[in-house]
């Protein structure tokens, strides 16, 4: 992102990117309504546009905005009659206005509003793709076109996506709160999945352009360092956070100049972004200290042994083999049981590859699932099978939709077919 | 307090559905009088089959009366609950502890505030 510079409307810019979100939780608790209080908000930063160059910035701009929008929500709720418990709401914010020195433990009061925020965001009465869109426009302050865009979706499509989820929150009363803890373990994983969605919808070579699709992942790591610093006792959200950055170390080796796909193998690891290979193990170690495993800190556990070898052949494969088994163990899926048994291969040998991939080819449900063709094809190949690669591999390239992964396919399709 | 509605919905089932149905009577029992007592209960009741629907519309200012329900869908609505609840978590707890839920669906909306008519 662009450096902001030192004027007024820099100085604006800078805090609407940084503390507009907790001006907005903060808000949203004090109101009681997502619509109003973003609305306020909004108002406070054309006022401060319009003001700062005249008088110049404030001495505490974040503090200058959440003031402006308290009053403009005052000004608003005085004029509009919808909202429930006007009465009430309008006494304790012209309450708040009055204290002229907020309470001392204001620090962890912003810190609770976010976690609010986040988890009233990712609220699993709302549809996941609505929280997905909401957690962007309101924790990450992306807007409605930029979210529209980054997800291949029409603009007054999204819009409507998270007007509903709004309006859903106020009409079901969807409170705005931390989950107790009896329920905070699987309220917490909602939010995780959320944000994991966001990074991957970022990460995938799939759509969109390289730009957009670099600050959705961007977005996504701040998020996750967010849930840490609110929650710095949950591994999985450090497990989730050394994933994010682990994987995002390697984007700008992920693409050749010509923008092809470049292997995991084939990677220059110069290009490695070395600080958030570190901070990502930082994470990690911080994750496992609690001995509470789960499924992002084995992720990230296998991510981190892929990117601390030196070379593809000094890789680990017996522990990650292991770590794979782990995470079958706790989230079953055949996503992960291909991958163990690609894992197992180089371990132990194709044969014992191919031994646990067997049951999976003979399930119906997975036929027309190329991950495991492709996987196929590479053990058979190494097996010295190789009219039986061929036929795998001819059936990968069938399933496959994306560019970049077909012509993948059939370069080793055609190496082996080359290969004397 | 909001108040929500909470919709159960099963299939008709086999005589053998019926009758383990019936032999959860005690606990819709005694979960009704938990929530009486709570204060949350408002209202509810057991519907007939849907075979004892009738469906009522006025149309060119005649009422068109039909045998059955409005749609004929395989899980059909069976009863319902009116509850107040603090916020929608609570009444998505009370919901999951109708024995409908395990074997059919609970759906809970929330119902219009009166105050608010006029304004929306």
């Amino acid at each position: 992102m662009k450096d902001p510079g030192a004027g007024p409307a820099a100085a604006v810019e800078r805090v609407f990117r940084d503390e507009r979100a907790s001006v907005l939780a903060t808000l949203i608790r004090q109101v009681g309504d997502f619509q109003l209080a973003e609305d306020a908000v909004q108002d406070a930063f054309e006022s401060a546009l319009a003001t700062w160059p005249r008088d110049g910035i404030p001495r505490s701009p974040g503090a200058w905005i959440t003031v402006a929008a308290r009053r403009r929500a005052i000004d608003r709720l005085r004029r509009d009659r919808s909202v429930a418990d006007r009465a009430a709401r309008l006494a304790e914010l012209t309450r708040l206005d009055e204290q002229e020195h907020p309470s001392s433990s204001e620090e962890t009061v912003l810190d609770d509003d976010r976690l609010r925020l986040i988890f009233t965001c990712c609220h699993p009465a709302l549809d996941q793709s609505a929280q997905v869109a909401l957690t962007l426009r309101t924790i990450g302050g992306l807007t409605t076109a930029e979210i529209a865009h980054a997800f291949l979706v029409a603009e007054p499509t999204m819009g409507k996506r998270i007007v509903r989820a709004k309006r859903k929150i106020a009409d079901a009363h969807i409170r705005y709160q931390v989950p107790p803890d009896d329920e905070l373990p699987v309220r917490l994983r909602g939010v995780l999945r959320v944000v994991y969605l966001i990074f991957n919808e970022g990460y995938s070579a799939s759509a969109g352009d390289e730009l957009t699709r670099g600050e959705l992942s961007g977005e996504a790591v701040r998020l996750g360092r967010l849930l840490c610093e609110l929650l710095p006792d949950e591994p999985e959200a450090w497990g989730l956070l050394s994933l994010m950055l682990l994987h995002d170390a390697r984007r700008a080796a992920r693409t050749g100049p010509d923008g092809s796909y470049v292997s995991l193998d084939d990677q220059d690891r110069t290009l490695w972004d070395r600080s958030r290979i570190a901070e990502g193990l930082r994470a990690l170690n911080r994750a496992v200290r609690a001995h509470r495993p789960g499924q992002y800190q084995l992720q990230a556990a296998i991510t981190a042994l892929h990117v601390q070898a030196s070379d593809p052949d000094a890789t680990d494969w017996a522990q990650i083999a292991d770590l794979y088994g782990a995470l079958g163990t706790l989230s079953p899926s055949p996503v992960i049981d291909v991958n163990h048994a690609a894992a197992v291969g180089f371990a132990r040998g194709p044969r014992a590859g191919l031994r646990l991939l067997r049951p999976l080819l003979a399930d119906p449900a997975l036929d027309d699932y190329q991950p495991l063709h492709a996987t196929y094809a590479e053990l058979l190949r190494r097996n010295g099978d190789r009219p039986g690669a061929a036929r795998a591999y001819e059936r990968a390239i069938e399933l496959t939709n994306n560019i970049v992964e077909r012509a993948e396919l059939q370069r080793r399709l055609d190496t082996l077919r080359g290969e004397p | 307090m909001p108040q929500y509605m909470a919709l159960l919905y099963a299939e008709e089932g086999e005589q053998g559905d019926r009758e383990q149905r019936w032999a959860e009577m005690p606990l819709w029992l005694e979960l009704t009088e938990g929530l009486r007592k709570a204060g949350l209960l408002v209202s509810n009741g057991a519907l007939h089959p849907p075979g004892s629907a009738t469906t009522v519309r006025v149309r060119g200012g005649e009422a068109e009366i039909t045998d059955g329900p409005f749609a004929v869908t395989k899980e059909v609505l069976a009863g319902y609950y009116v509850l107040e609840c603090a916020d929608l978590d609570e009444a998505l707890r009370l919901a999951a502890q109708f024995p409908t839920a395990r074997y059919g669906s609970v759906e809970v909306r929330p119902i219009v505030d009166p105050a608010s008519y006029g304004q929306m």
